[in-house]
């Protein structure tokens, strides 16, 4: 680790301008990932950012829906009574992650910047594209058990490790990023990026924003939602594949219905096309099973996580399957 | 040796145990030293080749950077390296910073000293290597046909006919894959070395305070009386901690050239290439047996993974040759040496990876012969050792079948493969035995009585996570019939009587044999004194009249307490030592422990991930000194045997020779969460010719026979045989969907 600058802000609007001054430097908040990636000199801030005073903990109804300030903290979210009632699939997500010792100190905007887990990543003396551009990809034809089935690039198959990244892709969530000159809303599913040909970059933030808020926009599947996390171990382990599914069911038939996926891509996974198919019909295995061909329709193996093919429609089966209580 | 009733529940507590939850109990990296530096080592990020230059120039100017070693400025330094250029590296001369040869990918090539931990780790990011590279072995399968015997005398076994088992009406033949299992206790490799003028002093993890004595003396060829080694407590150790490495030789050396203190505690990735590991190994198991279950042949052949530079040998196919009545048996057992770090005993080390195959096979060849695997087991039960046909000084391993399978409710069991079902969960049940050496090597032990009536035990050995401290003290409390309020116990420090190295199951055995022989002699000596000052009609009482009891010698009804005692003869204490160890019983007897492990577990029918519901294992370790501590161990042994069977497994990149997972968010060990109720049965039945105390051990058979429970269990649930460790989802693809 070098010796790097550590400021700590009072306010929202000196956080930002702190931000436009010095390009380089990083946020930190819970620091459960930035302080790992420091130790092993993956990242080497030369300035960090201290926004644990910013009142950005709430979280609170709105018009829209649920408002979340970047600043609250996982376990927070999870356990409050209103996300458990009316947002269970962001409570059941965020459980399914980690530890509670890390929940208890990661928070929204943190969570949502956290890297990939892939071990080149981590390890600096193995080229990596991420890490380092133009390196190479390690993984491509390394150890990918982990990796990315959904868009990814020929130059990095890392995937997002987070769980409450695909419950907040699946319900819809909004952003809002802050600079000194202006502020901005952006769809969650916006917000990260594939790896395409700047792995370097994981989602859209510019180097002068920072997230400030998370809005929810109120839906009615509380009652048929699930989040399903296939891991190695019980306890807790990065996702091989995750799938939150939210259903809005009218009888048996689907009147409205979310499904993303974790550990499949570079960003939190919404699969769109199987939304669709589900759309108006009726919740049943046949229906699940071949929502989730359509959900498969383009993924790519790398040898390691080929599994991941016949893993990832399996469970979305089972996810939908728990969500509708058919199972 | 009789047993206390009615004990107070903090008698049988860990001796260290409130020390060690309130945070008081010092780990060999928590000393204040005066003027303490801090060592911090530089990996080689290549596997093989050799350093063509070191620059540590940046590192020197570094702030509050005290020294860099290497093989710049080491070698000739250390008196044994000078001596013997020609010493030959193995995992006993680990000759550090020795020239520029790299042999594994995480080498230590260079040491910071700084006088904070900080400034350490940053200069030590500023030395630059460059290296000649040479191409490196290190998958195992690639390099089979390399594969050499453990040293040039070893012989293979064979017990009459060479693969009979093809022979017989029923066999199976299969292969079983078990990858490395990294050493990873919660305290990390730590020490502290202190040269103070030609003496010095280490606070070191290690399970054995004299071999790391004699080990550093060796160094510097003085005397090993001037190398004092402490441990009073160690983190978790499971064998990595058996020797000493080259994180500690430098640590030494470093306090030598620096004439300051030096502290080194490796970082937890360092632990996965400097600390040894369990060696991966691929197995063949053949075996056969008649229509109605007799065993006929087996065959059993292992190829482990060593390092270029040490023959490290485990006894792997041992139990094949005598686990079970059977005519014919052969084994072989081959190195495959390759550029990796030195592999190193790990809990229940060898069995643990030969009864794997031995066990599943058995069910493999059970479920063949359509016969429940505990009857295929019973119908080849031997009850004299097949190997060295001596009888076994005491085996109940058929109880252990009986008690264990009643406590799983193995009769409810329907043997067809994925037929049960719970909760929408597949449901699968499994077995594995496991059998370990019985030893008794030797140890000495001092019993002192004050004339406060405090009774205190030492003996050098370490406790590594047993409880051996509360092993020790129950046999000294058994012994006088006393509450533990008065007994107390020093260990694992030089300073006190030599004891062996803890591991290998042996230190009950052999430490609380020896603490029962010095309680006996010092009982014996009271006798004498008694004579001498409480009794003066000059007449000899028999030393089994006298009976101790609650801090009271007891003649006749006449109770004199042990204050008075020793206040009579004008004494302040009454102190004897004593050796003990194994007689000619060794020739004339087997000496196993054993143990059966039952598995409950639950597999999810579209994602296959696996969960353990339920432990039992029954274990045959002869008397149980205390049970609570038996049972802790055997629960971490049960722990250890899950990440082995479902989620541990070092993985190689092999284009770079180095691990991909060497971290805790990728190498997976259980925690709570994964670890299900776990019913430990003893059949506590004391084994007479072992010791005086009748106690086997268990911290091997905890482990051993798990693992294969598992992938037994497994099978039962879903009707796959995996047969490669860990049992990792992706592998199972039973998905229904």
């Amino acid at each position: 680790m070098i010796n790097f600058d550590y400021i700590r802000m009072g306010s929202i609007s000196s956080a930002v301008k702190a931000l436009d001054k010095f390009p380089d430097a990083k946020i930190i908040a819970g620091g459960s990932n930035l302080i790992d990636l420091m130790k092993r000199n993956v990242m080497a801030p030369t300035k960090l950012i201290d926004i644990n005073p910013l009142p950005l903990k709430y979280i609170h109804t709105t018009k829209q829906g649920v408002q979340i300030g970047a600043l609250a903290l996982n376990s927070q979210a999870a356990d409050h009574e209103l996300i458990k009632t009316k947002y269970p699939l962001l409570s059941m997500a965020i459980n399914a992650g980690a530890s509670a010792q890390l929940r208890n100190m990661a928070t929204f905007g943190g969570n949502m910047m956290q890297r990939t887990r892939c071990s080149y990543f981590y390890d600096t003396t193995m080229p990596c594209n991420k890490r380092e551009p133009n390196s190479g990809c390690s993984a491509l034809t390394g150890i990918n058990r982990m990796h990315g089935i959904f868009g990814t690039s020929d130059v990095c198959i890392a995937v997002n490790p987070s769980d409450m990244n695909v419950a907040l892709v699946a319900l819809d969530a909004k952003v809002i990023l802050k600079s000194a000159k202006k502020e901005r809303t952006i769809a969650f599913a916006d917000f990260h990026k594939l790896a395409g040909d700047s792995p370097q970059l994981d989602n859209h933030l510019q180097k002068n924003e920072m997230i400030t808020d998370i809005i929810i926009p109120e839906n009615q599947f509380y009652n048929n939602s699930y989040y399903l996390k296939v891991r190695d171990r019980h306890s807790y382990a990065f996702a091989l594949i995750s799938v939150a599914a939210g259903l809005e069911m009218d009888g048996q038939n689907i009147k409205k219905v979310r499904l993303a996926m974790g550990g499949v891509a570079h960003k939190p996974w919404r699969l769109y096309d199987a939304e669709n198919f589900l759309q108006g019909k009726t919740a049943s295995l046949q229906n699940f099973e071949e929502a989730a061909k359509i959900a498969m329709k383009g993924a790519k193996s790398y040898g390691h996580n080929d599994f991941k093919l016949a893993l990832a429609p399996s469970s979305i089966v089972e996810a939908l399957l728990k969500a509708s209580h058919l199972s | 040796m009789e047993n206390l009733l009615n004990l107070a529940a903090e008698d049988t507590d860990r001796t260290d145990g409130i020390l060690k939850v309130t945070g008081g109990a010092k780990y060999s990296a928590e000393y204040q030293i005066p003027g303490i530096t801090y060592g911090v080592l530089v990996p080689s990020t290549i596997a093989k080749g050799k350093i063509n230059s070191l620059d540590t120039k940046a590192a020197e100017n570094a702030p509050g950077v005290i020294k860099v070693l290497s093989h710049l400025n080491v070698n000739n330094s250390v008196p044994r390296y000078a001596k013997d250029q020609a010493l030959i590296i193995d995992r006993n001369i680990n000759k550090v910073f020795y020239n520029d040869q790299i042999l594994f990918a995480g080498q230590p090539i260079a040491m910071v000293i700084a006088d904070t931990y900080e400034r350490a780790v940053y200069a030590a990011s500023l030395i630059k290597a460059v290296y000649q590279k040479a191409p490196h072995q290190t998958n195992l399968e690639l390099n089979i046909a390399n594969a050499v015997a453990p040293n040039p005398n070893a012989k293979d076994y064979v017990r009459n006919q060479i693969d009979a088992y093809k022979d017989a009406e029923v066999f199976i033949e299969a292969e079983y894959d078990q990858p490395n299992h990294i050493h990873n206790p919660m305290e990390l490799g730590s020490i502290i070395a202190h040269w103070e003028g030609d003496g010095l002093t280490v606070y070191d993890k290690t399970q054995g305070v004299f071999s790391s004595q004699r080990h550093y003396a060796s160094l510097y060829e003085i005397d090993s009386k001037k190398v004092r080694v402490i441990a009073p407590h160690v983190g978790g150790a499971f064998g990595m901690a058996l020797h000493s490495w080259p994180y500690q030789d430098a640590t030494v050396i470093a306090a030598k050239i620096t004439n300051r203190p030096v502290k080194t505690m490796l970082t937890r990735i360092q632990m996965f290439t400097m600390v040894g590991y369990r060696p991966e190994t691929k197995q063949f198991v053949g075996i056969g047996a008649s229509k109605e279950g007799i065993l006929q042949g087996i065959t059993h052949k292992a190829w482990a993974v060593t390092s270029s530079f040490d023959n490290f040998t485990e006894g792997t196919v041992r139990p094949s040759q005598f686990m079970y009545k059977c005519p014919n048996v052969n084994t072989i057992y081959r190195l495959v040496k390759m550029d990796v770090s030195n592999p190193i005993w790990m809990r229940g080390p060898g069995e643990a990876t030969g009864m794997y195959a031995l066990e599943c096979a058995m069910d493999e060849l059970a479920y063949k012969l359509n016969m429940d695997p505990i009857e295929l087991r019973l119908k080849n039960y031997a009850v004299i050792n097949p190997e060295n046909e001596l009888p076994w000084s005491s085996k109940f391993l058929d109880e252990c079948y009986e008690i264990g399978a009643k406590k799983i409710g193995w009769s409810n069991r329907n043997p067809k493969p994925a037929s049960m079902k719970e909760n929408g969960m597949l449901v699968g049940y499994g077995v594995g035995s496991g059998v370990f050496n019985a030893g008794r090597s030797s140890a000495t032990a001092r019993a002192t009585l004050d004339e406060t009536g405090k009774l205190t035990i030492q003996s050098a050995a370490s406790d590594i996570g047993p409880g051996t401290g509360i092993m020790m003290k129950k046999v000294a409390m058994d012994s006088f019939q006393t509450e533990g309020k008065e007994v107390f116990v020093e260990l694992g420090d030089t300073n006190l009587p030599p004891a062996p190295t803890q591991g290998g199951s042996n230190t009950t055995s052999t430490v609380g044999s020896a603490v029962y022989d010095a309680c006996t002699a010092l009982k014996e000596k009271m006798v004498q004194v008694y004579h001498q000052f409480i009794v003066t009609d000059g007449q000899q009482h028999a030393y089994e009249n006298f009976t101790f009891k609650n801090g009271a010698i007891i003649l006749g009804g006449k109770s004199t307490s042990y204050t008075d005692l020793i206040k009579k003869a004008g004494l302040k204490e009454l102190t004897v030592t004593r050796e003990s160890k194994a007689g000619n019983e060794r020739q004339k007897y087997a000496f196993n422990s054993f143990a059966v492990h039952f598995v409950k577990l639950h597999i999810h029918p579209f994602t296959g991930m696996v969960k353990v519901v339920q432990v039992v294992s029954a274990v045959d370790a002869g008397k149980i000194i205390s049970e609570k501590q038996a049972r802790s161990q055997m629960i971490g042994g049960v722990v250890g045997g899950i990440g082995m069977a479902l989620t541990e497994e070092g993985i190689y990149d092999h284009r770079f020779g180095v691990y991909a997972n060497n971290n805790f968010a990728d190498y997976h060990v259980p925690v709570h969460a994964d670890i299900p109720p776990i019913d430990i049965l003893f059949v506590n039945k004391p084994d007479p010719y072992i010791n005086p105390i009748g106690a086997k051990g268990l911290g091997e058979v905890s482990i051993i026979g798990l693992a294969p429970a598992i992938a037994n269990a497994v099978f039962h649930a879903t009707g796959k045989r995996v047969r490669d460790l860990p049992i990792t989802l992706d592998k199972i693809t039973v998905w229904e969907s």
